[in-house]
């Protein structure tokens, strides 16, 4: 991508033309990498925009608990610097899982809020502080009013703003579909852990599908979820351990075998 | 003029002839009524309401307090909270307490003493409907008054509240409208508060009433330097602010801040009064001012982290000041670990700025991001004694183990309590064929009857 940059002069000048536009050029953007070459090369600046708001919601089953969602924004704030203010409505965090990703409890300061509407408004406050390292929500109606605040918000202090999407009924999830402000969207869901030769659960492993981010492209990844510092690991290729015949793996080839069968 | 407990089991009421109690029960203890002294110890009463519950407070003689609580309530956690927390401490200290929450100091006043819960909360706008049955010594007028009321054949409120003014005006004089105006809320009624004992205190008078949210918060903003001023020389910094709105109608209205350290910044307490005044109602408008520190502690002054050493983190103490008067102080917090291995047990709250504590939770055992409030009961299979569940059924699921750690054994604490002396729970963590990772435990050993209920329950969803 860089290469392609370098080539086209032309291109650079226009993005930072359509940077200044939109009001952020006189501030050098700042990024926290996710150290999985896979999903930084993915994002545009190669890592989590700070001065952002970013919303992950759990998959499946996942969208009422937020568990495996929980834990991916635990591993986020755990990497940046400074206290992680963490706003929910019903509180069920349990704290020696955060220290397990790397985020401490001394670092965690915990609001609970009685509304959404409570919810949004110490996410706002929390956000045009900027004393934070991050601030994590935990709300369910995020309307493109709100989204727009907290982003403002978040780009005029340069803190990192994630709102964990959690529903309480799994028909609700819906409302994910719709658009809000944010500069990327996450959903992540559970899979099997990788099989140990011995009785035991192994290191459990994530889909994290990047449904939508500003200047960039969507992506699926599988990765393993996030260690004792709060970092994610990329999984060996499903290719490398379920083969697939080659006919199969690819569409085309598929319907020509299709044919082929049909013919025969 | 009044009776224990004690005297009140054996039939004695106030008022009954001392002669015949004393002919009754010839051991009674009998004290001289000491109505000074009553009347100081409500005032010390009041000081500690103002100090811990409102701004608001004064003495409702002989045997009550009022509090204007509009403002203070949510610092407590919402209405209902607040008195039972104030019952509470009234009972640790070794007083019967009963506290009403209405819409006016009359009703309040009534329902406290003749309303049959010691906690009641009474909705804006029900008054009336509450009022009605209660008798007429609950609205605050002269003896001869209610028993020439009683001659009439009038002993509840509503009856009277029905009955034509002006004949019962000519008769009895102005008080019974008065009385029922004020317990009705159809007039108002000044709270004049007591004092605490020489604060750091602000005022300015007005020559013309104010009422505009922004004149308001500009003698705000002109006041919180003087006082800060007054702070600074005495080397305290401000834990609670109250300022006192004085309306031309006589009514008093009150804003209530409170910070989580010593706070003598005039930029930081200016934006957190001024986040409160759209809860003021200026009414007619607002002659006087006052700023009190109701709440001032020593200040240290603090030397400031060099950039030689690390770079100093970010002061976030007026951010969770601002948070804290938007949802109150009980509800920010961190959690900090408590030796104990039960999952329910080994954490709890304190303060978010309270000092950081030293030891930690241990890491060897992987911990669910999620701990459900109560364990959730499933039904599961599972080979005794200490195999994992072979399938569980959680909230009408099946689902079906594939992998499984654990036992983890955790034993009750019986140096806590003697019931917990057998209890035993083995933790397991499961996965099931979906990929779904869960914290499941069962109510016992698998072994022996007395360790539990030998019941399945999860506890807990892992990321």
């Amino acid at each position: 991508m860089t290469a392609e940059t370098h080539k086209k002069p032309g291109l650079e000048t226009l993005r930072a033309a359509i940077s200044r536009l939109e009001g952020h050029s006189d501030r050098r953007r700042r990024m926290l990498p996710f150290g999985v070459r896979e999903i930084d090369i993915r994002l545009p600046g190669g890592g989590l925009a700070l001065g952002a708001l970013h919303e992950v919601a759990g998959g499946g089953n996942d969208a009422l608990h937020s568990a495996a969602a929980g834990q991916f924004c635990a591993g986020i704030a755990a990497r940046t610097r400074g206290k992680v203010l963490w706003i929910v409505t019903r509180q069920d965090v349990f704290a020696p899982s955060l220290k397990q990703v790397g985020l401490s409890a001394r670092r965690t300061i915990f609001v609970e809020a009685s509304s959404d509407v409570d919810v949004l408004a110490c996410f706002e406050e929390g956000l045009r502080h900027g004393g934070l390292g991050a601030v994590v929500a935990e709300v369910a109606r995020l309307s493109m009013t709100a989204s727009r605040r907290l982003q403002l918000a978040a780009e005029t202090s340069g803190s990192l703003g994630i709102a964990i999407r959690r529903w309480r009924r799994q028909t609700d999830a819906a409302d994910f579909g719709q658009p809000t402000a944010s500069v990327t969207r996450w959903r992540v869901s559970v899979l099997p852990s990788v099989s140990l030769p011995v009785p035991g659960v192994g290191r459990p492993r994530w889909l994290l599908e990047l449904i939508r981010a500003r200047a960039g492209e969507c992506a699926d990844f599988e990765v393993e979820a996030c260690d004792a510092k709060g970092r994610l690991a990329p999984c060996t290729p499903v290719a490398d351990r379920l083969a697939l015949p080659a006919a199969l793996a690819d569409g085309s080839d598929q319907e020509a075998t299709w044919a082929r069968r049909a013919r025969a | 003029m009044s009776v224990d407990l004690a005297a009140r089991k054996l039939g004695l009421r106030p008022g009954t002839p001392v002669a015949k109690a004393q002919a009754l029960y010839p051991d009674l203890v009998l004290m001289d009524a000491d109505p000074e002294g009553d009347r100081r110890g409500l005032e010390k009463l009041a000081l500690w309401f103002q100090h811990r519950i409102a701004p608001i407070v004064a003495v409702d003689a002989p045997d009550g307090l009022v509090l204007d609580t509009t403002g203070a309530d949510h610092l407590h956690g919402g209405e209902l909270p607040m008195l039972k927390d104030m019952v509470h401490r009234m009972a640790g200290a070794g007083f019967r307490a009963k506290a009403v929450v209405a819409d006016t100091w009359g009703a309040a006043h009534a329902i406290a003493r003749y309303g049959r819960a010691p906690i009641a909360v009474v909705p804006p706008g029900n008054t009336a409907s509450v009022l009605t049955d209660l008798p007429l010594a609950a609205l605050r007028l002269p003896p001869t008054i209610i028993e020439g009321l009683a001659t009439l054949g009038v002993s509840r409120i509503g009856p009277l509240a029905a009955m034509p003014r002006a004949p019962l005006a000519l008769r009895f004089g102005p008080d019974v409208a008065r009385r029922l105006d004020q317990a009705f809320g159809r007039i108002g009624e000044a709270i004049v508060p007591v004092r605490p004992v020489d604060p750091v205190e602000v005022s300015r008078n007005f020559a013309e009433p104010i009422g505009a949210a922004e004149t308001i918060a500009r003698y705000i903003g002109k006041l919180v330097p003087l006082l800060c001023q007054g702070l600074d020389e005495r080397g305290q910094g401000v834990r609670r602010l109250d300022l006192l709105l004085h309306r031309v109608d006589s009514r008093t209205e009150a804003i209530r801040v409170a910070t989580a350290m010593p706070v003598r910044d005039v930029k930081r307490l200016t934006r957190l009064l001024c986040e409160k005044i759209e809860t003021i109602n200026p009414g007619f408008g607002i002659e006087r001012m006052v700023l009190i520190a109701s709440l001032a502690e020593p200040m240290d002054r603090r030397q400031t982290v060099s950039s030689l050493i690390a770079e100093e983190e970010a002061d976030v103490s007026d951010l969770i000041d601002t948070l804290a008067n938007r949802v109150g102080m009980q509800a920010l917090y961190r959690f900090a670990p408590v030796e104990s291995d039960l999952p329910e047990r080994s954490f709890c709250r304190v303060p978010a700025l309270a000092p950081e504590e030293t030891k930690d939770w241990p890491e060897h055992w992987p911990r669910p991001t999620r701990l459900l409030m109560r364990p959730e009961p499933v039904q599961a299979m599972a080979e005794l004694p200490d195999q994992p569940p072979l399938f569980f059924i959680w909230r009408g699921v099946r689902r079906k183990v594939k992998c499984a750690d654990g036992p983890e054994r955790v034993f009750g604490e019986w140096w806590k309590n003697d019931a917990e002396l057998t209890i035993a729970r083995d933790y397991f963590r499961v996965e099931d064929t979906s990929g779904e990772r869960f914290w499941l435990y069962r109510a016992g050993d698998g072994e022996h009857g007395e360790t539990g209920s030998q019941g399945w329950f999860l506890h807990g969803i892992f990321g």
